[in-house]
């Protein structure tokens, strides 16, 4: 029963978590980078929202505002990454800490800034959770038809083969430099979409909101795709395979939290779910795949004398 | 259509693993010019592809693509003159993208991406027809990943994106290298049709002497990151392995050493 009354909780928040999977999904899985500056750009879509939606601005120029602030850090990723030549796991982790300042900078120096949820015009709240989820559910759509449609473009398609093949993609005089830092732009700006709904699901922007946010986009991700692939392994269902993994994880989150496990391991928890979906499949194929027996070959005579 | 004016490279310089790949390189191909390049290992064959291709900047030289000066230009500004096949069926396509998203990709090489659709519906079409003179059952799987595609056919498609928009100069670096023989005929039989009915201006980098003197109407040799030999016309037609041989010799001095190049005798 108690279950029960977290579900609706869960599936909010799950969602949001999923919509910042997709922004994963896109470094990860389309451009083949793992950007670790998603913990901060989160953050920061969260602070950049809290913050505009204080100086009185409607609530949906605030979220703008978070996609933009969001995109610009995917962008200075992108730029150590390609014009200053540093690998992009570093670069990733450069931002994330160039970020932390900023956000704390946005925040006027405080960890934390709390939204006056009577007097604004939130799009969700954690106290009306079927609010919350049609909210989500509906960015959710519209994020990934937008996806869906640009990445059949032109430029969308040499986006994906830049992640695919960089050297099919440089033959072919596409820009690859260039459209590493357009996709982790999108992704960032997507993560940071993710953030300014944090934000105001929970009524408050943290700063230590988002760390280890990469963790659980992955653990979405793993978890999405070990079953969309198996029903239809193209783009939007694997999305929508990513949302879903989103909403598995909080699941699985509130429910060992129901079960009495100390908030203070959640995150260990989250990094092993990671862990395990990487090294199965890997521990699988090198441990426990079966030989195929050498077929024998009859000898129909000739060849003797060998 | 491609000048090359002393060309130098040196990769690892002022370290004990220098290496000289091309050592003031000289070579002018006119228009429609079918060239086949050999040459023993480290002679600098792919070397000059790659630079040609802009993958990095030589040390000394200049190189002229149809009257422009590329020397400088970045790699994927330079492709919209070049079609590339490269050695490894797994380089030249995207294996997680379909085959006609390859193609569409292909087709607009050196045009300015924009956010119009990838493909048009009218552009299938035509890949269909395209890949179908192929022979190699590709028609109907427009919508397949490359990746399920076996090596043979990877680079016959490569090799229809290299010349989907028609190349200043295509550069075929032992494209058939990676493949069985049979496949490998195959694919240099639908490599002499696509370049000789586009009249296309190509360089072929080969191990094999006898497609070395069989296809193309110039031959050129490499040795130490220099042109040895360079014959062409009747001269080239009339040419047998054992003459190419003396003529290497005698321009290098030394033996033609190489086992690849001596057992496809």
């Amino acid at each position: 029963m108690a279950f029960l009354n977290v579900l609706p909780g869960a599936i909010a928040e799950g969602l949001i978590w999923g919509l910042m999977a997709i922004g994963v999904y896109i470094s990860y899985k389309i451009l083949d980078i793992a950007d670790l500056s998603v913990d901060g750009s989160i953050c920061t879509g969260a602070c950049v929202c809290v913050v505009m939606l204080a100086a009185g601005n409607p609530i949906w120029l605030c979220m703008l505002a978070s996609v933009i602030a969001g995109a610009l850090a995917g962008v200075l990723t992108g730029l150590f990454h390609t014009a200053l030549g540093i690998p992009a796991i570093l670069a990733g982790i450069l931002t994330q800490l160039i970020l932390y300042s900023v956000n704390l900078s946005i925040l006027g120096g405080k960890s934390l800034i709390a939204i006056d949820i009577r007097s604004t015009n939130l799009i969700m709240h954690m106290s009306d959770n079927p609010m919350a989820i049609v909210s989500a559910g509906l960015i959710i759509v519209a994020t990934i038809i937008g996806l869906w449609l640009f990445f059949y473009t032109e430029t969308g398609l040499t986006i994906k083969s830049t992640g695919d093949n960089p050297h099919m993609s440089r033959a072919q005089g596409v820009n690859v430099d260039l459209n590493k830092v357009i996709g982790l732009a999108i992704s960032n700006g997507i993560v940071a979409l993710a953030g300014s709904l944090l934000a105001q699901y929970k009524g408050s922007a943290n700063i230590n909101d988002g760390r280890g946010a990469i963790v659980i986009g992955l653990a979405a991700i793993f978890i999405g795709l070990s079953v969309s692939l198996k029903i239809k392994p193209n783009f939007v269902c694997s999305l929508i395979g990513v949302i879903g993994g989103g909403i598995v994880y909080y699941i699985i989150y509130n429910f060992v939290i129901l079960l009495g496990l100390k908030t203070d391991y959640l995150k260990m928890l989250s990094a092993i779910i990671v862990a395990l979906f990487i090294a199965v499949p890997y521990l699988k194929t090198k441990y426990f795949t079966k030989q195929k027996p050498i077929p024998i070959v009859q000898n129909n005579g000739g060849d003797e004398d060998a | 259509m491609l000048k090359i004016k002393n060309l130098q490279k040196t990769f690892n310089p002022g370290t004990v693993n220098a290496k000289t790949a091309l050592a003031g390189l000289n070579l002018t191909l006119n228009n429609g010019d079918f060239v086949t390049v050999i040459g023993g290992n480290g002679a600098g064959k792919s070397t000059m592809l790659n630079a040609i291709s802009g993958v990095w900047k030589p040390d000394y030289g200049t190189i002229e693509i149809d009257g422009v000066d590329v020397t400088n230009m970045p790699e994927y500004k330079r492709a919209k003159f070049l079609g590339r096949v490269f050695q490894d069926p797994m380089m030249g396509t995207a294996p997680d993208m379909e085959i006609a998203e390859n193609l569409g990709i292909a087709r607009r090489r050196g045009t300015k991406r924009r956010l119009r659709w990838g493909i048009r519906k009218a552009e299938r079409q035509e890949y269909k027809e395209l890949l179908a003179t192929l022979e190699l059952g590709l028609e109907n799987r427009l919508s397949s990943k490359v990746g399920l595609l076996s090596g043979g056919q990877r680079q016959a498609v490569t090799l229809l994106m290299a010349t989907l928009n028609r190349p200043k100069l295509l550069l075929l670096d032992e494209h058939t290298a990676a493949l069985d023989p049979k496949t490998a005929a195959k694919v240099l039989e639908i490599t002499n049709k696509i370049v000789t009915e586009n009249n296309l201006t190509t360089l072929m980098i080969t191990h094999n002497m006898h497609d070395a003197i069989e296809y193309g109407n110039r031959l050129i040799m490499m040795h130490e990151g220099k042109v040895i030999v360079d014959v062409s016309g009747e001269e080239k037609k009339k040419l047998t392995i054992s003459q190419l041989l003396e003529l290497f010799e005698k321009a290098s001095g030394s033996e033609f050493a190489n086992d690849k190049v001596m057992l496809s005798k």
